[in-house]
Parts: C-alpha cells; sequence; structure tokens
C-alpha cells in the first residue's frame, strides 16, 4: 500500500510542476490579450465616471485621465501593467478607488461558493437522472429526463433565475428574492450559514440547470454504452444483483467521461455565475465583473480575468485529480 | 429685497403643511426597521464629491444641507434656520441651527460650512452650482455668508441635500484628496437624522437612527437597510413578497404597472421633479447633413408621434415633456408647439427645405445611435415614423456606456437618444445643453447637438442672475419658446421614474428630491 501511495504523490507532484508552468503562461496571455481587447473599443473609464456623476467639465474629465495614467501611449500602459502584476500587485480600481485584490478577495469567497455547489449539484443530480434514464433508455422515465435536461440547458439562465423567483418567492414564498445573507441576523455562525445556505438555493438551482442537461445525457449515453460491453454480462453471469451491476461494475466505468466533462465546463460555470450573481445580486465576482466591463474599469476586469483564469486552471487540475483518483489506467499512463 | 424667513414661525408652518400634505391625519410611530433599495452599488457615499441618485440617497440621511424641499418647490429651514438674500444679490447669509452636532458629536458650525462649499466648489461636476461663489466669509460659529461675483438665484436649490451636504472640517479637512478620501466610504462622520452602519459593495448600506440629531424627536425610523438589487424584476418580486419596504427610481414600465396593480403597494410618480429626467431626441445641428435645417427637425419631430411613446411604449406611466425644463417645474412653460403628429406638414416642411423624394420615395438617409437600452424602442419607432416621409434612418446599439458617449461627444452622429436630468435649478442641468460655450469635444451631456443661438445665450445669461422669480420666469418662458421653434432637440417624455411603497410606510419621501431627501419623517405604521 505504502508504494503505490507514494508512486501516486510522485505522480500528481509532477502534474503539478507541469500544469504550474502551463498555467503561468496562460495567465500573462490573458493579462495581455484582453489589456489589448479592452483599449480598442473607444471610450474609457472617464465616461462612465462623468456619466455615474449626471454629466462632468473638460478639465475634469482631464483631470482624471491624467491622475489615472490614461494620457500615455497604450504600449507604455501595458508595460507598466505587466510590470506591476509581476510584483503582485494587480493595481487601484478607477471606479471604486481601491485596490483590486482586496475587492477579489471580498467576492471570491461567494463565487466559489456558487460555482461549486452548482457544479457539485448539477453532478450528483447528472449522474442520478442519467443512471435512471441508462437502465430503462426508452422508458417513459428516460423522456422525462431528456426533455427537463434539454429544456434546463436550452433556456437563457437568467430567465431560469426569474421564472424560479416568480415560482419560489413570489407566488409560494419559500425562499429570498436577493443577496447572500439576511443582515437582520445576529446570531453566531450557524445561524448565519444557515442563512447563506437559505439564500444560495435559487442561485445554485439555475446556474446548476445548465449543466444538469450535459451530465445527465453524457451519463445516460456512456452508461448505455458501458452497459452493453462483456463484461457487464459476464458480472451478469456470475449471479450479480442488478444493483450492483449497475453501480460497482457500470457506474464506475461509465463515470471518467462524465468528470472530464465537469472539468472542462469550468470555465462555462464561471461565465454562468456572472448572470446569475446578476439575477439574484449574489455578491460574487460576476458581479462586479459586469459592472467593471461596463464601467470600462481596466484594472478591475484585468485582475477578475485574472482570477478567473486561475480558478478555471485549479478547478481543471482538481479534474485531473480527480479522474487519477476514479480511474487507475490514468494514474498508471502517466 | 428681503426674505427673512422667521426661524420658529417657519419650523411650525413647514413642519405641519409637510405631515398635512403627505399623511392625512396619521401619527408617526416610533423604531424600526425600513427596508428599500439602491439599483446599483454607489462609488463611496460622500454626495460633495460624487453626483448621482445612488450617492445621494444615503447621502442625504447621513449629510444635512442648508434647506429642503416639500413637493412645491418652497426652501424650508433645516440645517439652516434662516437664509436671507442682500438687497444687491451678491451676498447670501446663513444662519445655523443652535447645538446641531455631527455623528462624532463635534459641534456644526460655519467653518463646516464654508468647508464644504469649498470642497463641492473643487470637486463637483457641476461647476455652474457654486461657480460663482467668490468666498464664504464666517463672522460667528452660526453665521455664513456666501459673497458672489453676481447674482445666482440657482444657488437655493443647490443648498439641498443632494447637491450641498455639509461635511465635517475636521474629519475631511485633514489634507487627503477628497474625492479618494477613505473616509468617503467607510466610518462616514456626517450631521444627518442617520448614522454610517455598514457599506458593503454589491451588498447593501446600512444606517441607524442618530440619537442626537438636531430636530427633536426625530427621525422615527431605527434603522434604514439599502438593498443593493440591480435586477428590476428581483426588486418588483421583493416589493410584492414584502420583503422590500420602499423602492425608488424605478423606470420598467412593466415591472411598475405590476406593482401597481398590488393592493398592498402603492405606485407613484410624485417626487422626481428636481432630478428632472427628460428623453429626447437629439440632433446633431452642427453636422453638413440636412439636420442642421431647423425645418427638417421639425418635419422629424412632426413625425415621431409623441402619442405612441407616452402610451404604447411607456405605457401611460410618463408625463408628457415639451420643453428642456421638467414639466414638474414651477419654470416650465407648456403653451409652446408640441409637435403632434401630422404628416402632411412634416412632407411640406421637407420640401421646403429642399428635399425631394426620389423615384423610389426617399429624400435622405439618417443613423440614429442609441446607448441605453431602454431606448431601443423609440429608436426603432423612430425608423419606422420616418420611413412614413421619406426619411431612411438606419438605427445602431450600442449596448456599452463609454463606446456610444464617445461617439456622440464627439459629435460623430445624426441623431441620437438621450436621457438628460435637470438637477433643481436650470442652470445647473438646463443651461448646459443650450449654452454655445458649451460645445466640449469628449464631454457627454455637454451641448453635443453644437446647437448655437445669440439670443439663447442671452436670455440664459439673464435668467441665471435674475433673482425676482417673476421676471425670471418670463425669461425662460421665452427661452422654451425659442427652442421649441429651433428645436436642437425633440423633447418627448419625462423618465417614467416611480417611486413603490408598501402600504405599511408612512410620509414616503414625495417631495421634489425623491430618496435625495432627509428620511427623518419616514415611519413604519406597525
Amino acid at each position: 500500500m505504502g508504494g503505490t501511495f507514494y508512486g501516486v504523490l510522485m505522480n500528481i507532484l509532477k502534474v503539478l510542476a507541469q500544469r504550474l508552468s502551463y498555467a503561468l503562461a496562460l495567465l500573462i496571455a490573458v493579462l495581455v490579450l484582453n489589456f489589448t481587447m479592452i483599449n480598442l473599443a473607444p471610450g474609457d473609464v472617464v465616461d462612465t465616471i462623468a456619466a455615474d456623476m449626471g454629466g462632468a467639465s473638460a478639465e475634469l474629465m482631464e483631470q482624471i485621465h491624467t491622475e489615472y495614467g490614461l494620457d500615455k501611449p497604450i504600449i507604455v500602459q501595458l508595460g507598466n501593467y505587466v510590470w506591476r502584476v509581476l510584483q503582485f500587485d494587480l493595481g487601484h480600481s478607477y471606479f471604486y478607488n481601491r485596490p483590486v485584490t482586496e475587492m477579489i478577495f471580498e467576492r471570491l469567497p461567494a463565487t466559489l461558493l456558487l460555482v461549486f455547489s452548482a457544479q457539485i449539484f448539477a453532478l450528483i443530480l447528472g449522474i442520478l437522472l442519467g443512471v435512471f434514464a441508462a437502465i430503462r433508455p426508452n422508458g417513459i422515465l428516460s423522456h422525462i429526463v431528456t426533455l427537463f435536461a434539454l429544456f434546463g440547458y436550452a433556456a437563457p439562465v437568467f430567465w431560469t433565475g426569474i421564472l424560479l423567483l416568480i415560482a419560489f418567492s413570489l407566488n409560494i414564498p419559500l425562499f429570498p428574492v436577493a443577496g447572500m445573507r439576511d443582515v437582520t441576523i445576529d446570531g453566531g455562525f450557524f445561524p448565519q450559514a444557515l442563512s447563506v445556505a437559505h439564500h444560495l438555493v435559487l442561485p445554485m438551482l439555475s446556474l446548476g440547470s445548465i449543466f444538469i442537461a450535459l451530465y445527465s445525457r453524457l451519463c445516460r449515453a456512456s452508461m448505455l454504452e458501458v452497459l452493453g460491453s462483456d463484461y457487464i454480462r459476464t458480472a451478469k453471469a456470475k449471479g450479480l444483483s442488478p444493483r450492483d451491476v449497475t453501480l460497482k461494475h457500470g457506474l464506475k466505468n461509465a463515470l471518467p467521461p462524465v468528470v472530464t466533462l465537469a472539468g472542462l465546463q469550468f470555465s462555462a460555470v464561471i461565465s454562468g455565475a456572472v448572470l446569475v450573481e446578476s439575477v439574484f445580486s449574489w455578491p460574487g465576482l460576476g458581479q462586479l465583473a459586469l459592472t467593471s466591463i461596463l464601467a470600462r474599469d481596466t484594472p478591475t476586469i484585468l485582475g477578475i480575468l485574472f482570477f478567473s483564469a486561475l480558478v478555471v486552471i485549479i478547478g481543471n487540475l482538481l479534474t485531473d485529480l480527480a479522474l487519477r483518483l476514479i480511474d487507475p489506467r490514468i494514474r498508471k499512463s502517466t | 429685497m428681503k426674505t427673512r424667513v422667521l426661524t420658529k414661525l417657519a419650523m411650525a408652518i413647514s413642519g405641519a403643511a409637510m405631515l398635512c400634505s403627505t399623511a392625512m391625519a396619521e401619527e408617526p410611530v416610533r423604531g424600526g426597521t425600513l427596508v428599500t433599495t439602491l439599483p446599483q452599488t454607489p462609488r463611496h457615499l460622500n454626495p460633495a464629491v460624487q453626483s448621482g441618485i445612488v450617492t445621494g440617497a444615503p447621502g442625504a440621511q447621513l449629510f444635512a444641507a442648508p434647506l429642503r424641499y416639500d413637493e412645491d418647490w418652497t426652501p424650508q429651514p433645516y440645517l439652516a434656520e434662516s437664509w436671507e438674500w442682500s438687497d444687491d444679490g451678491l451676498s447670501m447669509t446663513l444662519k445655523l441651527v443652535q447645538d446641531a452636532r455631527f455623528h462624532d458629536g463635534e459641534p456644526i458650525t460655519s467653518e463646516d460650512v464654508a468647508f464644504s462649499v469649498d470642497t463641492i466648489k473643487a470637486n463637483h461636476p457641476f461647476k455652474t452650482m457654486f461657480g460663482v461663489v467668490e468666498t464664504v466669509e464666517t463672522p460667528d460659529a452660526h453665521t455664513a455668508v456666501l459673497k458672489l461675483s453676481q447674482p445666482h438665484p440657482a444657488l437655493l436649490l443647490a443648498m439641498s441635500s443632494q447637491l450641498m451636504p455639509i461635511i465635517p472640517k475636521h474629519i475631511y479637512g485633514d489634507g487627503q484628496d477628497p474625492k479618494a478620501h477613505p473616509r468617503n466610504g467607510q466610518d462616514v462622520v456626517g450631521s444627518g437624522p442617520f448614522k454610517f452602519v455598514e457599506f458593503t459593495a454589491d451588498q447593501q448600506v446600512i444606517l441607524e437612527r442618530n440619537g442626537d440629531f438636531f430636530i427633536e424627536g426625530r427621525p422615527y425610523l431605527d434603522r434604514i437597510v439599502y438593498r443593493i438589487i440591480k435586477d428590476a424584476s428581483a426588486r418588483a418580486i421583493g416589493m410584492e413578497n414584502g420583503e422590500l419596504h420602499m423602492t425608488t427610481f424605478e423606470n420598467t414600465v412593466r415591472n411598475i404597472k405590476r406593482m401597481s396593480e398590488n393592493e398592498n403597494l402603492v405606485a407613484t410618480d410624485e417626487g422626481y421633479a428636481a432630478i428632472g429626467p427628460i428623453n429626447w431626441l437629439a440632433f446633431n445641428t452642427g453636422s453638413d447633413g440636412p439636420l442642421a435645417d431647423k425645418r427638417v427637425r421639425q418635419a422629424i419631430a412632426y413625425a415621431v408621434d409623441k402619442k405612441f411613446i407616452l402610451d404604447a411604449i411607456m405605457l401611460g406611466l410618463s408625463q408628457e415633456a415639451k420643453t428642456g425644463i421638467h414639466p414638474g417645474s414651477p419654470l416650465y412653460y407648456p403653451d409652446v408647439n408640441g409637435y403632434d403628429l401630422d404628416l402632411d406638414k412634416a412632407n411640406a416642411l421637407l420640401d421646403e427645405a429642399g428635399y425631394p423624394a426620389d423615384s423610389s420615395g426617399t429624400r435622405f438617409s439618417l443613423t440614429i445611435d442609441h446607448g441605453n437600452p431602454t431606448t431601443k424602442p423609440q429608436a426603432e419607432f423612430t425608423k419606422a415614423s420616418l420611413a412614413k416621409i421619406g426619411i431612411d434612418v438606419t438605427v445602431n446599439s450600442f449596448v456599452d456606456f463609454p463606446t456610444w458617449a464617445n461617439k456622440i461627444s464627439n459629435h460623430d452622429f445624426d441623431m441620437t437618444w438621450d436621457t438628460v436630468f435637470n438637477w433643481g435649478d436650470p442652470v445647473i442641468g438646463v443651461h448646459r445643453t443650450y449654452d454655445s460655450q458649451n460645445i466640449k469635444e469628449g464631454v457627454i451631456w455637454s451641448n453635443t447637438q453644437q446647437y448655437k443661438n445669440a439670443e439663447i445665450d442671452r436670455i440664459m445669461g439673464e435668467a441665471g442672475q435674475e433673482i425676482d422669480p417673476e421676471k425670471r420666469a418670463a425669461l425662460y418662458k421665452e427661452f422654451q419658446e425659442i427652442l421649441a421653434e429651433d428645436l436642437p432637440v425633440y423633447w418627448t417624455n419625462t423618465l417614467p421614474y416611480h417611486t413603490i411603497y408598501s402600504n405599511k410606510v408612512g410620509n414616503p419621501p414625495l417631495g421634489i428630491w425623491a430618496s435625495s431627501s432627509p428620511y427623518d419623517l419616514v415611519f413604519l405604521k406597525e
């Protein structure tokens, strides 16, 4: 057992080192590309600051341009920016006038909570539905699952969100309409956590709804393929119970493609979070991203993209590790 | 001319007037937490250096101003118990109430008033408010004298909470840049009816009762929670399920309609006259094309049916606006040409201007830009309407504000739908659109139409300095008549801003400054 454990650990460390070097290159590319793209569009943050104030004078706008160094050539601005980031300084938000890192760390937990819970919820429900649908591929349940899943996938996530709000905040008032916690609750950790969980349900459902479809469809297909293979027939012939055959032999082998897809979908979950956060006023990175994109607040946008890239990289890494845990073949091959 | 106001009498009358006009015979109750909304996160909470309604709303609770206004545009005493013009109109003497204190216990003195005026003058985007204030003299701790370089009647409306918060010199006068001061958003120390508790971006602003407020017995509420909810439908659902007591500045007509049908809610458009938002179709009068000719602009106005915009697009929830001054203002002059639909006149004007239709029925082509997504229906409607008089229109949508603002402010457009705010006195928010000196490249909501009329410049110059209200109204009447003829923009309607409040709310803020007025009279019935 010790030898295998050591082997797995070395293997994981090797993968980590390789991934980290890719990640660094990717992060710098993210910054440079996005900086260039943002600056290609006409207008800048000074226009939105002026709009936010209900109009401004030419002198004031010029003054803000100089203060933020926006009067310098783009290439100089880009150089300054990358140099600062290499010193672990993401700069100051033009719009909120606060350190970008501080704002991001304030909001990162909310987004992570939403993204991970939606992802886990979608995976569990998707796999369950997929398995049920695969047991009787032409049964009525299978069709219902397909219909339900396609609906979730096809409907725009903000629309699903508003429908859920109308159903479960207005018609059957079970859940709050917006925010992350009830500010009138003063209790300790548990009442607070309970309040957050209460607020989390609807956003998690709407964000998860898109991915349930993906996971259940893939799980169903993968299960059908596995259930038709020889070793399943052998297992059945050995006289194992149908439950054991489906779960231990079937599901275990059908799972890797689903987990791989879940990892690939990580970036999609994060971009979905932008919309869901806006509908439910969830105070995460997505809302900050939307505000700063509309405001052309370059340092904040770049900071968020930087962190989103980081989250995607970490998510993919976790997927890789998870695959290694559930599938010994991958463990051995690298 | 003296307009000396006697302290006690005025206080009694105004207090009584406010109570009678809002909630008849309803006895205010102490206590409770009012849960209301902000549609976006404010940059910070100090209105002295930041304009806009999301800073103005909590700002008006945190900071008191010299004057306050109810629904009839008459100034009322607030932090100033009296205010007096000199005979030549070149100085304004404010007497502050005794014993008023900031939230940290320091007394509010004339030094703070002088400091506030200086700070606002140097940092606030509306330069015309205090531009003519040369110095503020402080003969004693409770007297401040504003010395002006020319008579400036706009000062009266500028002395309200949205535009002239009294901020503590001992906090903001520490030499740091007031625009970026750390106390603008955290640990704010103010002079108003509510004290700062918490401000979390994208979540909430929480304020609590100032027990040491200078008006005895007020405010009535214990707390105000502003929940920051950007989605208009989510706010509407929150109002309907009772999570929210009140929401202000709602302008999505379908949500307003739905909320107004709820028997526990009251929806009203009262309270937005001073902020004064007006929708208009702007013409680039300085372009080389047909829009330089006022007959073409008039023809377009005749062809775009204002009634359709009011009834079908705004669902009857906004008012007709015939001029650049908000219909709720006492200076509004409605007896001008409103350009009601008349296609024959429109065609005749275009013929007269020398733009005959070609064989396909087209006279010329124009573009129309819109930046604000809520004006998209108007833009599409304009295209359809102008096709009827042979003008071929291309609609360009700009989702993000800076792109649109850049195009318009650099005069690279034919027509655009826009919404511009009056901000109290015409000197602050109206003159900027028509002043030939204010054609400034790159500055949105300057005179982006490039409209030039020496007569209009002259009238604005005079009206800006005319202290006599009747003479002033006469000048603005002429101003509106000339503009309605020249038509640099075609005004159609006010923005359908509504305040929606639960029937539990007593004394909702329906004065001319809506949510940017102090909530010391608001209470919750239980």
